[in-house]
């Protein structure tokens, strides 16, 4: 009897997270399957799941485009700039505000949890004006230092937290051995911390890989990332589905596999406020 | 000074080694964050035309912010982020909380399901608008197609009022219900199992121990969960840019994308300034909010 209910339990229980893995996937298979069928297929009006005659011509028609190529290395190369900047400035303020005191300290802790907080369409306003008098206007730096000074004040949260694991008798041998503060951070933490810092960066790269507001008003034809590249095509004489899919499957594949690697880091860093706070 | 980790040498130098370590993450984001708040707080008193250098806008004083007050397409909008964030968040908090208390027992294959309930939450804004967009569409949609299947009329739903904002608050829905399940699931497996047990040996029936111990205890949780929410309600444009452009008419405009288009539909800057300014406000009283209640940095130094 027991045995029994327990054993319905469970049926019931991995039909519920089947039912709402199904629900999660369902828009973004769509997309995909989507990407693979020719105009015909996609505009007959008639949902087709799994059976139609594949086709790449979709992703040839965007490949094809003589700009893909850029806005593909647009993207490639503002993510990981922006992500560089942001481990390297970032950890090294996580590393100050977690193990050395000094006044202000713990305003510039709470200064950086509420700058976090500011909307991108307050800062989108000035943005451009800014990036005028700084002279990056339209240009990838410019992005980059967006996107980096935005990143900033959650990737300190997300390494304070991986720098208080750290044993501290590690940095004190260290320190008795005559290593200066920033031995002891490239040398000692960073060789301990390089988990920490992978998933920061998947966090900041993400965010900087996805962006679209500031991208979109900070490029110009030449600097425009995936994201803008793609919405784009929604303007001319009707949406091209098609090739709108496959900009789409493409710009998700990099935050799709990061999420399979490392789903439980980056939920640990996703709870981590919240739980332990 | 009881703080174990608190390094044993003292004096100026330390200190300046401090601020030499925290210097590029400060100077960056006073750069890049502070100084375009405070262009911005400037250029909400100022009357900014499109295309012509800042240093040539005229000083207006309050008369942005007076407009603003008695703008009815900003009491609209913020109407209408109202209503979103009340529908969203009120079925987003009760279907991730059912839903992790219906499945919060450990189990085999966890960290798969866990795998797929985080991919709308970090697939990209544009292509989750996109895609729903493709969903909702009029013509090629595969919601008409489904609605006429089951007998009913094809709906125009991006280009009706009512329709349209079921729509986002629908997206909304699917995108963040599983944020909210993860949170509350953390919370739940992390309570110590005496508790539980010990109020099963009380006599509480489920749905006593529910109410009565488990939300309860990780009320925090879910004060913090709906915080979260809320400013994600007041930040959000970007889908809503891309699945209905806050169309039809301001059915879907929330207060961000009004900001948005005001600045750069309507090409009033400084106005824009203004209205940003208020949903600045917004989001730090916010903000402050979720720091009264936890402040990760702080609590997890003082332990």
């Amino acid at each position: 009897m027991r045995i029994e209910s327990t054993k319905a339990r469970l049926i019931f229980h991995y039909a519920g997270l089947i039912a709402l893995s199904i629900i999660c996937l369902t828009p973004i298979y769509i997309m995909i399957s989507t990407s693979f069928k020719n105009e015909v297929v996609i505009f007959d009006g008639n949902p087709v799941w799994f059976f139609f005659f594949p086709t790449l011509q979709n992703y040839a028609d965007i490949i094809g485009d003589a700009h893909f190529d850029r806005y593909l290395v647009n993207s490639v190369i503002v993510g990981v700039s922006a992500t560089l900047i942001t481990l390297t400035t970032g950890g090294m303020a996580a590393y100050a505000l977690a193990r050395m005191q000094f006044p202000g300290r713990q305003s510039i802790a709470n200064g950086a949890l509420l700058v976090r907080m500011i909307p991108p369409a307050v800062l989108a306003i000035p943005a451009f004006a800014v990036s005028i008098v700084l002279g990056i206007a339209n240009q990838l730096s410019g992005l980059v230092f967006f996107y980096s000074a935005l990143n900033l004040p959650f990737a300190i949260w997300l390494l304070y937290g991986f720098v208080k694991q750290v044993p501290i008798e590690l940095e004190e041998a260290a320190i008795i051995d005559g290593a200066t503060p920033w031995q002891v951070f490239t040398r000692v933490l960073f060789p301990v911390m390089k988990a920490g810092y992978a998933v920061t960066g998947i966090f900041v790269f993400r965010i900087a890989w996805n962006e679209f507001i500031l991208a979109l008003l900070l490029t110009d034809r030449t600097t425009r990332t995936l994201p803008v590249a793609t919405s784009l095509f929604l303007t001319d004489s009707g949406p091209e589905w098609g090739r709108i899919m496959a900009m789409g499957t493409l710009i998700v594949i990099p935050p799709l596999v990061f999420t399979f690697f490392s789903a439980r880091q980056i939920i640990a860093g996703m709870t981590a406020g919240a739980v332990k706070g | 000074m009881s703080d174990p980790s608190a390094p044993v040498a003292t004096g100026m130098r330390r200190w300046i080694v401090g601020y030499l370590f925290v210097a590029p993450a400060v100077l960056l984001m006073g750069a890049g964050l502070i100084y375009p708040v405070v262009q911005g707080l400037l250029l909400s008193m100022q009357d900014w035309a499109v295309g012509t250098p800042m240093s040539t806008a005229e000083f207006i004083g309050a008369d942005n912010y007076l407009r603003m007050l008695r703008d009815e397409n900003v009491q609209e909008s913020m109407w209408v982020t109202f209503k979103f964030g009340f529908f969203t968040i009120t079925i987003e908090m009760t279907l991730g909380v059912a839903l992790a208390l219906l499945l919060e027992k450990p189990i085999r294959g966890a960290s798969i399901f866990r795998t797929i309930f985080i991919m709308p939450l970090m697939i990209s804004p544009v292509v989750v608008g996109l895609v729903w967009r493709y969903l909702f569409d009029a013509r090629a949609g595969w919601i008409n197609h489904y609605l006429e299947l089951a007998g009913f009329e094809p709906l125009i739903w991006l280009g009706e009022p009512h329709l349209a904002f079921f729509a986002i608050v629908f997206t909304d829905i699917w995108q963040w219900t599983p944020f909210v399940f993860i949170i509350v699931i953390a919370g739940l497996q992390a309570l110590p199992s005496e508790v539980l047990e010990a109020s099963r040996i009380d006599g509480a029936n489920t749905w006593q121990q529910i109410f009565l111990v488990k939300l309860p205890m990780i009320r925090s949780i879910l004060i913090i969960a709906l915080l979260l929410r809320l400013i994600d309600v007041f930040k959000g444009l970007e889908v809503m840019l891309i699945l209905t452009e806050g169309g039809p008419g301001l059915a879907t405009e929330l207060l961000s994308l009004h900001v948005y288009k005001t600045a750069f539909d309507a090409q009033q800057l400084g106005y824009a300034a203004a209205i940003s300014v208020l949903l600045l406000l917004i989001v730090f009283a916010l903000s402050l909010a979720i720091l009264l209640v936890s402040n990760p940095m702080k609590s997890r130094a003082d332990v």
